[in-house]
């Protein structure tokens, strides 16, 4: 941080010249990049359309109330259904989880050369794919409804827990594991005295916030068709009934407001 | 010496007997429930093994060739999605996550960024892509503005908890010098809150990318448009090429991003 001698007074500035020059470099290409990936972006655009989308949004939100409130009571189904996809998604996603994380994980993992590359291959493929398209593809598959939602959500978490579970297997302290080596445990023993114990807290916040997100996934894999609210959404807006989409809108603004609530306490409980 | 063997058993997980009964009964009535209300065809499921392998040997060999015009425009055009909608919407999360945070705004203002926060959280990006789909019509313009809108949700709120974590006395010391509150932001609060801030920015910039595949298929533009386009005609060979390439791509951002913070710390 220099001070700068004027002729009779000193200034400080945070940076030196070279440092302004090069901050000042990063913004002009960051602005160069962004403006040419804009002008890309707005040449595809009609733009007549988007100066007239606040008429467009005032005309919809004036269909959209008043919610028809009587619509709520055929929600309720849909909403369950909601909840057990992700729920039984993320159950079986971190169940699935759980194996692959060890496999990958630099100190638990057998074989090095090929069993690790494999593993990470599946949850980084996994973690790449939104379970919109994975429910796309098991729609076609296992035929439209719950199920197909129920194993998207799977298939997605398990990349997510996946990858948080084995940083969190990497972190252990070698130490405690050491020490239950030399009572002689054996490696069933050492997995389930001195492993688990470690990442049990890391394993249950993981689970929980991917259960967390989970709720939010399991609203929008119904619009492809595989089951929860979604599907309710999609028909309703297929029919332009835009009075009751706000109430579907609204019940799921509560079910994730109500989620992020129980997985707050949740965390406060067990932390 | 005594010869009665002592045996050491490992401490049960919950340590009230009630409670843990009571969970385990809570569980299995939830998954019972579950099983009987949910309809599960299995006579379809019987029938779609045959056809989902059809399905899945229908994506191979994954051809790269016949619309690689196609996918390299979407990609692109995914990309230029992508910087722009994290720019933007990194732009807008400053003033909410600094309205989020605890102990440098009102009452007033906290509550009207957590409000913001959780109502673009609660809605996934497809959702929201549907709405300004219809309101601002098809093209990357409205998968734009949905991926900006729905980064504030995700970078507004971490950003704020590690506002609301910075060491006092440092921006104390900035404030003892009179500066303004402009000032205090800029010398007191940002420093501290540099770091974190570029690693929430590479990785919601590698989120977004993967994001930007789903909008598509709601008529958000980029490469989704093109695994819809190539869905909606059959042709599963280059829908397997676009899912590659997806994966690819995004390993490559994941790799980068994350060396990138590491460097960084």
């Amino acid at each position: 941080m220099p001070i700068i001698k004027q002729k009779d007074y000193k200034t400080w500035k945070k940076f030196d010249r070279k440092r302004d020059l090069q901050n000042w470099l990063c913004w002009f290409l960051g602005t160069l990049i962004f403006s040419f990936c804009f002008g890309l972006i707005s040449s595809k655009t009609i733009w007549f359309y988007v100066f007239d989308s606040h008429n467009e949004a005032l005309d919809l939100l004036g269909r959209m109330f008043p919610p028809e409130t009587n619509y709520f009571f055929t929600l309720i189904k849909p909403i369950w259904d909601t909840l057990n996809i992700a729920t039984i998604g993320t159950t079986i996603g971190t169940l699935i989880a759980i194996p692959l994380a060890f496999l990958s994980a630099n100190n638990t993992t057998p074989s090095k050369k090929f069993l690790r590359p494999l593993a990470l291959f599946c949850i980084v493929s996994s973690r790449s794919i939104n379970s919109v398209i994975w429910a796309l593809l098991l729609v076609a598959v296992v035929g439209p409804g719950v199920l197909a939602g129920i194993i998207a959500i799977g298939l997605r978490s398990i990349g997510f827990c996946g990858k948080l579970l084995y940083e969190a297997i990497e972190e252990i302290d070698e130490n405690q594991i050491e020490a239950i080596e030399a009572t002689g445990a054996n490696k069933a023993q050492i997995m389930t005295f001195g492993i688990v114990p470690q990442i049990l807290p890391a394993f249950t916040s993981i689970s929980i916030y991917r259960w967390d997100i989970n709720i939010r996934e399991a609203t929008v894999v119904g619009l492809v068709g595989a089951g929860g609210i979604g599907i309710e959404l999609d028909a309703q807006i297929g029919d332009l009934a835009w009075a009751k989409v706000s109430v579907i809108l609204l019940a799921i603004v509560v079910a994730v407001v109500f989620s992020e609530w129980i997985t707050a306490k949740i965390r406060k409980a067990i932390i | 010496m005594n010869d009665k063997k002592v045996i050491w058993k490992r401490k049960p997980l919950i340590k009230n007997r009630l409670l843990r009964i009571g969970l385990i009964l809570i569980i299995s009535t939830y998954l019972l429930s579950v099983f009987l209300t949910t309809e599960i065809d299995w006579q379809r499921i019987l029938e779609g093994i045959p056809r989902g392998k059809n399905f899945i040997f229908a994506f191979f060999p994954p051809d790269f060739i016949t619309r690689s015009d196609e996918i390299l425009a979407g990609i692109f055009e995914s990309l230029w999605m992508t910087i722009v909608a994290t720019i933007v919407g990194i732009l807008i999360s400053i003033p909410v996550s600094l309205g989020a945070a605890k102990n440098i705004a009102p009452k007033f203002v906290y509550f009207l960024s957590r409000g913001v926060i959780t109502l673009s959280r609660s809605f996934q990006e497809v959702l929201l892509a549907i709405f300004f789909v219809k309101l601002m019509g098809f093209g990357p313009f409205a998968g734009m503005v949905t991926l900006s809108l729905s980064t504030i949700g995700f970078f507004a709120k971490l950003l704020s908890e590690d506002i609301e974590d910075i060491n006092k006395s440092q921006a104390e010391a900035i404030k003892s010098t009179g500066s303004s509150w402009f000032q205090w932001v800029n010398y007191g609060v940002q420093p501290q809150v540099m770091p974190r801030f570029i690693g929430l920015s590479l990785y919601r910039l590698d989120i977004n990318f993967r994001e930007s595949a789903v909008i598509g298929i709601v008529g958000g533009g980029g490469i989704g448009s093109t695994l819809n386009t190539a869905f909606d005609r059959y042709e599963f060979e280059t829908a397997a090429a676009v899912l590659i390439v997806i994966i690819s791509i995004v390993m490559i951002v994941e790799y980068t991003s994350s060396h990138l913070r590491k460097l960084i710390k």
